[in-house]
């Protein structure tokens, strides 16, 4: 027990414990739209395309400031996600294929860019391999201050703009005949969508990032019935999972936080999926 | 007929949609009075649901729309929606009067809280579509029928003077289109006006006073007595429908 109390009382771990539970709070609670929308793999894509803009960011900057890093992976994460959506507007392209052209796409020049920078003098130490599958432990108090404004924003979006971002993830046609201006909400859920995933990267990594926006909505959905029930839901168990994730990864030196994180959200999934007597009926 | 009644409740002039090379409907003009319980008839891809999104503003347009005089975005505040039932995912975590409510959104800003006086109105709507006792339940639990009389319910609590309905009766039981079609009546008798795209002529006769026979154009509208006529089924239809000769003796028996 004294072990436990010291490393619990270690700040590293705080740090660790309060970004794992804002991250994972938000990106739950925004998995509930995606994942009514179908809007999954859109998380997925902006999550790996975010990757050159994370490797351009250090570039400019010179070193591993967050600032600049976040601000890269942020405008190219987006531009992946804003791209895939125009593509899948124009009629000969699906949805899917779009999202999968740019996922890789984006992906592919991040690791051209990142293996090129590791293979420079000095490029060695920049760390950046940690954006792949994530690192709790490179968590700094900065880092808080950045969920901790995210989480604030995306709160306040969602109160501000909750009845048209409902009726437009249930009925788009009947949203846009009532007036609501569509477009806009889109917009605005993929945008705090992307600075969710954007801020994730350092704890869980580019590749894995999107499972904890759908996992933890996916199990909210078993026993929810109702919206603010599943968002609420999904933030609840999106901070569980992220907090035992990374703080089992700072226990162990050498394990990946973000896979951690993401098997623990998993399981909560598949345990909700298996105990849930919700039957789903399809017309 | 008052002067006010003498306003159409839709008046259509030159309306055409086209999606890149592809003209669904074009050059329409149609003007349908106040007070009818109104059909849209035509095969498929006639150009029903485009002529019903011009008015809605969900597709770009030309040509002029009018509701109760007034042009598209003033008019539009006078107009509900009834989309077709299978255009949404019923696999979404709300209630019946959930989506009841949401036919409040427009009017309620985003501060104000949903009260005593918005759920009233929606479990009013609900009793008028026969769905009162069933207001709690989740809606993946509905069978097609419900789904449609819950639709109906939310456009009925915006209050409007236009109902725009999507094929209301598509896919549902016989209870249940008897609800909707006592609802439409009732609205009807209390001045609104009802337009809905259907593509089942056998019941046309039974259901509605007023019909636009359409095919990417106006092919013939007017008075149900007046203009069903097997000419104008044929020339709306064509070859298409080979039943057209048998649907004419079944309403003409």
């Amino acid at each position: 027990m004294p072990d436990l109390l010291a490393f619990l009382g270690d700040p590293t771990v705080l740090i660790v414990g309060a970004g794992a539970v804002l991250l994972g709070g938000v990106a739950g609670g925004l998995g509930a739209f995606a994942v009514l929308r179908r809007q999954s793999l859109l998380g997925d894509a902006m999550a790996h395309a975010a990757l050159p803009g994370v490797v351009v960011g250090y570039l400019v900057s010179g070193e591993r400031s967050a600032g600049p890093i976040l601000a890269g992976a942020l405008v190219s994460g987006l531009a992946a996600g804003l791209a895939a959506l125009h593509l899948s507007r124009l009629p000969r392209i699906k949805s899917d294929a779009a999202l999968g052209v740019s996922l890789s796409l984006g992906f592919a020049l991040g690791v051209v860019l990142l293996t090129r920078v590791q293979g420079s003098a000095g490029g060695h130490q920049a760390g950046l391999e940690a954006y792949l599958f994530g690192q709790a432990a490179a968590t700094l108090r900065g880092d808080l201050l950045w969920l901790a404004g995210a989480v604030v924003l995306c709160t306040a979006t969602m109160v501000v703009a909750w009845r048209p971002a409902k009726l437009t993830t249930f009925d788009r046609e009947y949203a846009a005949a009532s007036q609501v201006r569509v477009r806009l909400v889109d917009a605005l859920l993929t945008g705090v969508l992307a600075l969710t995933i954007v801020l994730g990267l350092r704890m869980v990594g580019v590749v894995l990032m999107a499972a904890l926006v759908v996992a933890p909505a996916v199990a909210a959905r078993q026993w929810s019935s109702s919206l603010l029930g599943m968002v609420l839901g999904g933030a609840a168990i999106g901070a569980g999972s992220a907090l035992s994730g990374a703080l089992i990864s700072a226990s162990a030196p050498g394990l990946a936080t973000g896979p951690l994180i993401v098997v623990v959200a998993s399981a909560v999934a598949g345990v909700a999926l298996l105990t849930s007597r919700r039957e789903s009926q399809r017309a | 007929m008052s002067a006010h009644a003498a306003v159409p409740a839709l008046e259509l002039s030159g309306v055409s949609v086209s999606y890149g090379q592809t003209h669904a409907i074009t050059d329409v003009d149609l003007s349908i009075p106040q007070g009818t319980l109104a059909a849209i008839v035509g095969p498929n891809g006639a150009g029903k649901s485009s002529l019903m999104k011009a008015v809605l503003g969900l597709t770009s347009a030309t040509g002029d729309v009018k509701v109760l005089g007034k042009r598209a975005a003033a008019g539009r505040h006078l107009v509900a929606y009834v989309p077709q039932r299978r255009s949404v995912d019923w696999d979404f975590p709300a209630t019946v009067l959930d989506v009841v409510l949401m036919g409040l959104y427009r009017e309620l800003r985003w501060w104000r809280r949903i009260g005593r006086g918005e759920r009233d109105r929606a479990m009013q709507a609900l009793a008028e579509v026969g769905m009162a006792d069933l207001a709690r339940r989740q809606i993946t639990k509905l069978s097609g029928g419900q789904q449609q009389r819950v639709f109906l319910a939310r456009a009925l609590v915006q209050d409007a003077d236009l109902y725009l309905l999507d094929e209301p009766l598509a896919g549902v039981d016989a209870p249940s289109e008897a609800a909707l079609m006592a609802t439409l009546r009732n609205l009807v008798a209390s001045g609104r006006t009802v337009v809905a795209v259907h593509h089942d002529l056998s019941t046309l006769q039974a259901h509605f006073d007023w019909l636009a026979f359409i095919h990417r154009k106006v092919i013939a509208a007017g008075p149900l007595t007046e203009c069903l006529t097997l000419e104008n089924l044929r020339s709306t239809y064509g070859t298409q429908l080979l039943a057209v000769p048998a649907v004419w003796e079944a309403t003409h028996a």
